[in-house]
């Protein structure tokens, strides 16, 4: 039996520094990231390139995981989680996760300085080449190293690809999977747009016919990295979902708060209330798995963490999105009115970093609840 | 069934096909003989495209034609048009407008939308500030409606106005076919969260409506637009929809192609999803055998209730299952469809366009409201509006 009660000992709070960070990110995004702006990126607009410069730049996010003598921030999973809380509620386009977490967790496996370096600095941008549903416990490489040592193969939907300025490629060998880098330009790689269902974390598809690549990792600590960063990932995917469906929330309860229908306002009807509070009670609950997935980093009982995470808080992202659209009637349905980019993201990140039963089903092995 | 019936249907359908061969006959010929041979819908008198029997015998007469091989109308194209103004104008239409109206709406020579909804004016749909004023012998009529299914493909619409704003505010409504050809109406398209503009807004300027086109009394809209309401929710469905009907057959038909997706957890969710679907295939099925020739009740809305759930969680789970193929989206240009696609497109669209049928032809909190109170009897949300007059409707 457990002795220990998982979490007891871990911060599941905000501390002052991140109540500091969330509002310089904050502060940021309300000007250069307002739903207007975002829209525009389904019809190819949007705050793109800029808008991530600054964060990754100048406000020095991109080596926010990276340790102080790699030229980071030094700061903890905690900090990044609370970047993406950010990053999730205003559904912000931009490769933070994708190149300031998973990649940079990537690299410092690596233990390559100048890569780290590189991705802390905001000079490269990183993508690691899986398709962005590939969870931890799901990982196999679609790439191999051929007997010239360039690498071929095919990686459908790649979160991060299109901003990347170097790939993280997992390519598997007869004696196990090695971590490789390839420039994004190189004549050897195909990077096609995909048009996604969540155009702010658009996908791409990769097609690799002789990519010249240098290894970063061997075949024996190859996968455990990859692994290890995918897990990172998952962890840390649950606080965008939080700010997701926070942010629904609250602009559920600001719209029906001021819409009238039947001389009341519709937020006064009880079953409406019943909605809302329920849904807020998810929304802290997801907030408290995810907070502990992001304090649970260096922990024994991230696997579990990271797991539990993804199958909860991507259901409650998605839900939140849901009743967002539902609870504003027809003009939660329309193009103008933010609520589907909100929808959109939940649903893809849903599917991200592996599925709520794909993390269930790793969590029943974890937890000794077996199937059958 | 019984035989005599059978024999005399079977007697007509021949008839129909022996005097106008389809193989040789225009679609739109045969679909006017059609109605006029009352085989379009038995259960409308005679004259009006039917032969006045109850409901349950169209399908046979579908079959027949359906078999011979005759032409058919896109249903698809002509839901509002067959589902709700048909048993409206059939309902509440003057002779004169029945005879006018529902032949070119089955035929589907002429494509009909709903203009009911405001701004200001969805769930609490009798507060619409549409204004229509007498002057002589037509109607003088200024507002916006919104919302409002492929307008930009009607050529009819059916218009819900406050006549009298002095009284309460249910009473003084009137309901009104508009010509959505005539002059000071504008049709401007509105953009949905899939990227097209299905629906559109309208804005009426001082559009003139013939009285000839008012359905029911002066200030009787109220009563007239309850029963397109009540249609619309019943309308969603086939009379007898075949088992995997609608989103559950695409996504059992997803699961089968693609043996490579399949997982336990999915499994088990797919599985249960497909009893309830079957659930709500079979009480739609008990309610339109009810319903026989008469109107539906409230009844009607928990099978919407359920249909739109399903709907829902069936095109979410269909991304789920796709995995990274569920990431993907066919084109997010903005277009004006012709129709109305429930489970049509790719999954990504399904799953964004199932969100809109908890929404369209009333809410889900709205059809809960109705069971509650009018099938289980409740007391009434207290409501700040009954008998408060409607010249300033509550917003
Ligand atoms: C895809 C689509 C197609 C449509 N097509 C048409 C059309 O062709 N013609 C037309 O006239 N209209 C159409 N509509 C409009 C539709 O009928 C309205 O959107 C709907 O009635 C809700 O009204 P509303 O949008 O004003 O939401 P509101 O009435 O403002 O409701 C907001 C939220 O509050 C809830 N709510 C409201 N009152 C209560 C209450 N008393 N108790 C509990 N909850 C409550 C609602 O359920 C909803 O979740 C369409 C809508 C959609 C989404």
């Amino acid at each position: 039996m457990n002795s220990r009660a998982q979490g007891a000992d871990l911060d599941l709070l905000y501390s002052d520094v991140e109540d500091a960070l969330r509002e310089s990110v904050r502060a940021l995004l309300s000007s250069r990231c307002t739903a207007q702006q975002v829209t525009t990126v389904y019809d190819g607009g949007g705050p793109g390139g800029r808008l991530w410069r600054s964060l990754a730049v100048d406000l020095e996010l991109a080596g926010l995981l990276v340790p102080e003598e790699h030229g980071g921030a030094g700061a903890s999973a905690r900090e990044a989680a609370v970047v993406l809380e950010e990053l999730g509620r205003f559904v912000a386009p931009v490769p933070f996760l994708t190149s300031s977490v998973i990649s940079v967790s990537a690299a410092l496996a690596a233990g390559d300085g100048t890569v780290t370096a590189r991705l802390a600095s905001g000079e490269w941008t990183g993508a690691l080449a899986v398709p962005l549903t590939t969870g931890p416990a799901s990982f196999t490489p679609a790439v191999r190293v051929d007997a010239d040592g360039t690498l071929r193969g095919r990686v459908a939907v790649v979160a991060g690809a299109i901003e990347a300025d170097v790939l993280l490629v997992p390519a598997a060998t007869a004696a196990g999977t090695e971590l490789h880098l390839v420039m994004a330009d190189d004549p050897g790689i195909r990077i096609t747009p995909v048009v996604s269902l969540d155009m702010t974390r658009q996908v791409a598809d990769l097609e690799l016919s002789g990519a010249a690549s240098r290894r970063l990792l061997d075949s024996s600590t190859g996968e455990t990295a990859v692994r290890g960063a995918l897990r990172l990932g998952a962890a840390l995917l649950a606080s965008e979902q939080v700010g997701v469906a926070d942010s629904c929330l609250q602009l559920t309860v600001d719209y029906l708060r001021q819409r009238r229908q039947f001389g009341r306002v519709v937020a006064g009807f009880q079953a409406v209330k019943h909605r809302l509070a329920d849904l807020w009670a998810q929304v802290e609950s997801a907030r408290a798995v995810a907070r502990y997935a992001a304090a649970a980093a260096g922990d024994p009982d991230l696997p579990v963490a990271a797991s539990l995470a993804q199958a909860y808080c991507s259901e409650v992202a998605v839900l939140a999105a849901e009743e967002c659209v539902q609870l504003h009637g027809g003009i939660g349905m329309t193009w103008e009115y933010p609520a589907h980019l909100y929808l959109k993201r939940a649903k893809a990140d849903q599917l991200a970093l592996g599925n709520a039963a794909a993390h269930l089903t790793h969590l029943a092995e974890l937890v000794n609840l077996p199937s059958g | 069934m019984d035989e005599t019936l059978r024999t005399d249907l079977r007697t007509r359908v021949e008839e129909l096909l022996a005097e106008h061969d389809p193989a040789t006959t225009g679609p739109l010929e045969f679909l006017r003989a059609r109605f006029d041979a009352g085989l379009a819908w038995v259960h409308f008198p005679g004259g009006l495209g039917g032969l006045g029997l109850p409901r349950r015998h169209q399908p046979f007469v579908a079959e027949l034609l359906a078999a011979a091989g005759a032409p058919d109308r896109d249903r698809r194209r002509l839901t509002i048009g067959l589902g709700m103004a048909a048993p409206t104008i059939l309902a509440y239409g003057t002779e004169e407008q029945q005879r006018r109206f529902l032949r070119p709406l089955w035929t589907g020579e002429e494509v009909w939308c709903q203009l009911f909804s405001e701004p200001g004016a969805g769930s609490d749909l009798a507060a619409v500030a549409t204004r229509a004023s007498r002057d002589g012998d037509t109607w003088v009529v200024n507002g916006q409606k919104v919302w409002t299914s492929v307008a930009h493909k009607a050529r009819w619409g059916m218009l819900l106005a406050r006549t009298d704003p002095a009284v309460p505010k249910h009473a003084g409504l009137t309901y009104f076919l508009c010509d959505m050809t005539a002059p000071g109406v504008e049709v401007r398209p509105l953009r949905q969260l899939t990227g097209e503009a299905e629906f559109d807004e309208v804005f009426l300027s001082d559009v003139r409506i013939p009285d000839a086109h008012r359905v029911g009394a002066a200030g009787e809209g109220w009563r007239v637009a309850h029963a397109t309401l009540m249609n619309e929710r019943i309308a969603l469905g086939d009379l007898a929809p075949p088992r995997e009907s609608g989103m559950i057959g695409v996504v059992a038909g997803t699961w089968r192609d693609r043996p490579d997706l399949r997982t336990p957890g999915l499994h088990a969710k797919l599985l249960w999803l497909w009893a309830e679907a079957e659930a709500a295939r079979l009480t739609g099925l008990r309610l339109h055998q009810k319903l026989e020739s008469d109107h539906p009740g409230p009844e009607g809305s928990a099978v919407k209730l359920a249909l739109a759930r399903l709907a829902q969680q069936l095109s979410g789970l269909e991304l789920e299952l796709l995995g990274a193929d569920g990431l993907r989206y066919a084109d997010w240009t903005m277009t004006q469809p012709d129709l109305v696609e429930l489970t049509g497109g790719d999954a990504g669209y399904r799953y964004l366009r199932a969100k809109g049928n908890s929404i369209e032809g009333g809410t889900s909190e709205i059809l809960r409201n109705i069971i509650a109170e009018r099938v289980l009897g409740l007391p009434r949300e207290p409501r700040a509006d009954s008998g408060v007059a409607g010249q300033e409707p509550a917003r």
